[in-house]
């Protein structure tokens, strides 16, 4: 177990460098000059050229990308160059929203694909299975925005329940968790759908399983074998999908923000590219990233937890 | 399951359909505006209603079908031309250096939130439907060079590629004529799965203003437009989103039907 774990925090440490080399490069391809960019058109050239010593972009490419790379590790993300504030600060205020919001949806998805998967598995290839495996595939087909937008009229517009976008803040608990809801639901669903099916086809394969057939030669019904045995060995590929979509619950976030006004990182990457404040989409968009891996990481560590045959990889 | 294969091809062959008679036959000229009609709910005259500029969105349905199916069909083009030789040379040369870089770099492609960089890229490049296509498809690459590597890996241990080796063929030609072809039902399958994404990624991306510009219609842009009329004139958002939602659906329903039909091992295991 060690050594498995020294081979993938360097594997990890790896992907993390890498990453960074990425998005410094292609925040580099963002065409216009943040400084003059800030100064507007009628800047004098001098002018423009002392605020990019100011900031910095007057240094060669490696030296700009190793000052940025010893801030992050020192925890200095840079100050952003439309709001003159810490960038670590900003991320901060945004990641409330979006944790938050990614933790809401993933728990209303497993909610919603824990009794459709196993529902469905307990009556495979049965109409009760054929209608619920229906019912997902318009799930796994429906654009979240657009559902968000349905969900706006219907919730907002017409019974006016919940509001219709815009975030108070956390000094108001409950008006805060309000303006979640809507979002969690249109961020859940399409993942839910997809879940489920993961579910089921899990429950599906562990069900044809000897030890299931000798738990109901004991007498177990179908959904008593499968609540009681199935559903903990079909959990590994679960888990796994559970894992990919907390990160891009986390960092797809990004267009059901748009739609509903949320502060949150998805909407701050969104708005800093449209205002060329570099500094925030790259670090932004470096901690997104690198949530990611960390999150893959610790699903991988848990499994060889787990299961000891996945670290002889 | 037939039924799916039947449904898939008829929801998938209508957008298809719609975007082929667009260029020779539309409803309604889409660059005609005409104010005094706008936001008018389906009628004889506009099956489908007109927008908020008076233009007939049954028309700007159709005319936006083109931009999302050549952006994903192209992106799904990108994925499989350069994921299909990856994931072949890596499974060809399993555990070298260059099937762990491959794979690895894989990897890491996949730890990139893929919405987020496809907004950087498109934004680092300017909005416009050839990025989109660029941001989508650089996505697609990983998937194909996985499903390749991973569905080639167990038939380069069967009997007749052995037979292959020792007569003297060379591993790119037994790439492409043996193990090719014996994966070329999964790539299929996968290439329609990936299809249907790239719908849904282009309406997104199009939805935040990075995807196909002003006055190439697209679905995406219909939604985004018709978001602050959707208390007054319901019509405008409900009809490109059941549009994407019906093609996307047709897809997937196409996907899983022609994995049973192409697999008769895999039927049933999902």
């Amino acid at each position: 177990m060690r050594r498995y774990l020294l081979h993938r925090l360097i594997a990890l440490g790896l992907s993390l460098a890498v990453a960074s080399v990425l998005i410094f490069s292609v925040v580099e391809l963002v065409p216009g000059d943040p400084a003059s960019y800030m100064l507007g058109t009628g800047a004098q050239p001098e002018t423009v050229a002392a605020l990019r010593q100011q900031m910095g972009l007057d240094l060669p490419l490696p030296l700009r990308y190793l000052h940025w790379v010893g801030g992050v590790l020192t925890g200095d993300l840079g100050h952003s160059f439309t709001y003159k504030t810490p960038v670590a600060g900003m991320i901060l205020d945004r990641v409330q929203v979006s944790l938050p919001l990614a933790v809401m949806a993933l728990a209303l998805s497993v909610a919603i694909a824990l009794p459709i998967g196993m529902f469905a598995a307990a009556r495979l290839g049965r109409p009760g299975d054929t209608i619920m495996m229906g019912a997902t595939q318009i799930g796994i087909s429906l654009p979240n925005f657009w559902f968000a937008m349905l969900l706006v009229l219907l919730f907002a517009v017409r019974l006016r329940l919940l509001p219709a976008g815009g975030f108070p803040g956390w000094d108001h608990p409950l008006a805060a968790l309000k303006s979640l809801i809507l979002p969690a639901i249109a961020l859940a669903l399409p993942q839910a759908a997809i879940l489920a099916r993961v579910l089921r086809s899990a429950l599906a394969e562990t069900l044809g399983q000897d030890y299931i057939r000798t738990a109901r030669a004991k007498g177990l019904s179908r959904s008593q074998a499968l609540r009681r045995h199935a559903l903990r060995n079909a959990l590994i590929p679960v888990v796994t999908i559970l894992g990919m979509q907390f990160s891009f619950l986390l960092a797809g976030a990004i267009i059901i923000e748009n739609v509903f006004y949320l502060p949150g990182l998805g909407r701050l990457i969104f708005q800093a590219i449209t205002q060329r404040d570099l500094i925030v989409v790259q670090s932004a968009v470096l901690v997104l990233v690198a949530a990611v891996i960390l999150v893959t990481f610790l699903v991988d560590l848990t499994y060889a937890a787990i299961d000891p045959r996945l670290r002889q990889r | 399951m037939r039924l799916s294969l039947i449904l898939g091809g008829l929801f998938s062959g209508m957008a298809v359909l719609a975007a082929m008679l667009s260029f020779v036959w539309t409803p309604a000229e889409i660059t005609q505006l005409a104010i005094p009609d706008k936001l008018l709910p389906p009628s004889a005259a506009h099956w489908l209603g007109t927008d908020q500029l008076g233009r007939d969105m049954l028309s700007m349905i159709m005319v936006g079908a083109r931009t999302s199916i050549a952006v994903a069909l192209v992106a799904v083009v990108i994925g499989m031309g350069l994921g299909v030789p990856l994931g072949l040379v890596a499974a060809a040369r399993k555990g070298s250096w260059l099937d762990e870089t491959i794979m690895r770099g894989n990897d890491l492609i996949f730890a990139f939130p893929s919405l987020v960089i496809a907004i950087l890229i498109t934004a680092a490049l300017g909005p416009s439907a050839v990025n989109a296509i660029i941001a989508i498809g650089i996505f697609n690459i990983p998937v194909f060079a996985r499903v390749t590597r991973g569905s080639a890996l167990p038939i380069w241990t069967l009997d007749y590629i052995r037979a292959a080796r020792v007569a003297g063929k060379g591993m790119t030609l037994i790439s492409l004529q043996h193990i090719l072809p014996n994966i070329a039902n999964i790539l299929i399958v996968q290439g329609t799965i990936q299809f249907s994404l790239g719908i849904l990624a282009e309406a997104g991306l199009s939805y935040v203003g990075l995807g196909a510009q002003p006055p190439v219609p697209s679905w995406g842009r219909m939604l985004a437009e018709a978001q602050t009329m959707i208390s007054i004139a319901p019509h405008v958002a409900i009809v490109p989103g059941l549009a994407i939602v019906v093609t996307v659906l047709g897809l997937n329903l196409l996907g899983d039907g022609l994995r049973d039909a192409l697999d008769p091992r895999l039927r049933g295991s999902r």
